[in-house]
């Protein structure tokens, strides 16, 4: 109710300081399809699930390379993604020819944070519209961040952005510790399931999602659709099996996703999410 | 009060010789690995040979700081071009880009002599000369540097049709079979060794084909 008086500007702070714009910029994120991250010590995996608007058009790429050791997956505004990935790119060059090095991970996560928090502060500009998880290899290790329109990144060991990511993010939440010394090919497994759970009962085909894995020793690649559906379909005969006692749960947590999500008209300002 | 002239030079020759010959599904690119500067060696192993793209490769002889430069700059243009069109630039694509990047330094040259060799579209060799400021030419073979006035002559002898009449400009490609390109490019610089002091010590031979890229060496005249 309150928040339409101040939720004009970006520039305009509401009496219980928080920042309407950013938050529905957020909000823009949420709405958008899904795209998860997982990582191991030495594997990063990144998947998204592809909506096309109708059966005659292609479907949005969301999974961007950004260099040999970094790749990104967005949800949300998918133009201001790819927007924001060109930059990355350039940076990731212009870091490489200077210092003949690849730019570690971390450093281009906060450039990208400070380019949104840019938006967040100028009257003439709008935050960005698009989650990002970057997916990264350094001297340190595998990594994996969420970037959000807010300027706030993290780093995570598993995060499901976009809609119906709630499921994916349970699912993750009950695996997650066996991540770190998961092999490449368990991770993969595990990111396809994890985003079988955001489509809730709707046949996982390769045609609707798309997978990418950055590793050791392992470029930034996005697998091919062939890959993919060989893999779907070695866990596809075991899942039939457990297939009708899981889908009335499914069904269950999506209706308790949607209830949350209303409730955060009133309540502490979301930034941190 | 007469005109001030400089007393340092941002320019250096670093010596050496490149050559590259095109075939009808390959293409030779050799360079010798001799640096040089003044009458002084620098190093007798260096590369003056370098991979722009999956099937395109660049030799250049000159200022090997600005040789070093121009590289990195189309390494770094070539993946922007990968990321926006999700393949390699074609051998006739990056010849455009050398010319506009060449020139772009009009007034502060790349003192950089290059030739540029692979395959085009469909397979066929192909070779591509410059000067330093990025006029260039697609041609059936091509050697520039120090010992470029030495061999050039000998490659005309060798590969250059008598009158136009007879092999077209558009079919420049040497009817040589792949062996006996690079035997005569080992020929072709083994005579150049000889009378050029800035070229020896090693030949950097690099092959175009169907199958991929391989290098291979010869060794010179160390004197």
């Amino acid at each position: 109710m309150f928040r339409n008086q101040y939720d004009t500007d970006v520039t305009t702070w509401s009496p219980a300081g928080r920042l309407f714009q950013v938050e529905y910029a957020m909000e823009a994120v949420k709405q958008g399809s899904a795209a998860i991250g997982l990582r191991s010590k030495t594997h990063v995996v990144l998947g998204c699930v592809n909506k096309a608007n109708s059966e005659l058009s292609s479907h949005q790429k969301k999974i961007f390379k950004v260099d040999d050791h970094i790749g990104v997956a967005i949800a949300g505004l998918t133009a201001d993604g790819r927007v924001l990935s060109r930059y990355m790119r350039n940076e990731c060059i212009n870091y490489n020819f200077t210092y003949e090095s690849p730019l570690p991970v971390g450093r281009l996560v906060v450039q990208l944070a400070d380019k949104a928090q840019v938006c967040t502060q100028r009257s003439w500009k709008r935050p960005y519209g698009v989650g990002l998880l970057v997916a990264g290899l350094d001297e340190s290790g595998a990594h994996l961040y969420y970037n959000c329109p807010s300027g706030n990144y993290f780093e995570y060991q598993a995060f499901a952005i976009g809609s119906r990511s709630q499921a994916a993010k349970t699912y993750l939440e009950r695996r997650f510790e066996n991540f770190t010394d998961s092999s490449r090919d368990d991770l993969v497994k595990d990111a396809i399931t994890a985003i079988r759970e955001t489509l809730q009962g709707e046949t996982l085909k390769s045609s609707i999602c798309t997978i990418a894995v950055v590793g050791i020793g392992e470029p930034f690649h996005i697998l091919d659709q062939g890959t993919v559906q060989q893999i779907i379909d070695t866990f596809e005969i075991a899942a039939e099996q457990e297939g009708p006692a899981a889908e009335p749960d499914a069904a269950e947590q999506s209706a308790a996703a949607a209830d949350q999500g209303g409730s955060t008209d009133e309540g502490v300002a979301p930034m941190d999410i | 009060m007469t005109k001030q002239q400089a007393n340092w030079s941002p320019y250096d020759n670093n010596g050496g010789s490149c050559v590259a010959i095109a075939g009808a599904d390959y293409c030779v690119i050799a360079a010798d690995t001799r640096m040089s500067t003044g009458y002084n060696i620098l190093t007798r192993e260096y590369s003056k040979i370098c991979k722009l793209a999956d099937k395109c490769v660049m030799a250049s002889s000159g200022f090997q700081a600005d040789v070093k430069a121009l590289q990195k700059q189309l390494a770094a243009r070539h993946l922007i071009y990968q990321h926006q069109h999700n393949k390699q630039m074609s051998c006739p694509a990056m010849a455009q880009l050398l010319s506009n990047t060449l020139y772009y330094k009009r007034f502060f040259p790349y003192y950089s002599f290059n030739v540029l060799g692979g395959l085009d579209n469909e397979g066929k060799g192909c070779v591509f000369t410059y000067d330093a400021v990025g006029s260039y030419e697609k041609v059936g073979y091509s050697s520039q540097g120090s010992g470029s006035t030495l061999i050039t002559p000998f490659l005309d002898n060798q590969l250059k049709s008598p009158s136009p009449l007879l092999l077209s400009v558009q079919d420049a490609v040497t009817p040589l079979v792949e062996a006996e390109a690079i035997d005569l490019v080992k020929t072709v610089f083994a005579s150049a060794s000889e009378r050029d002091i800035y070229t020896g010590d090693k030949i950097e031979i690099v092959v175009v084909n169907a199958t991929g890229i391989r290098r291979e060496y010869m060794e010179l005249r160390k004197d």
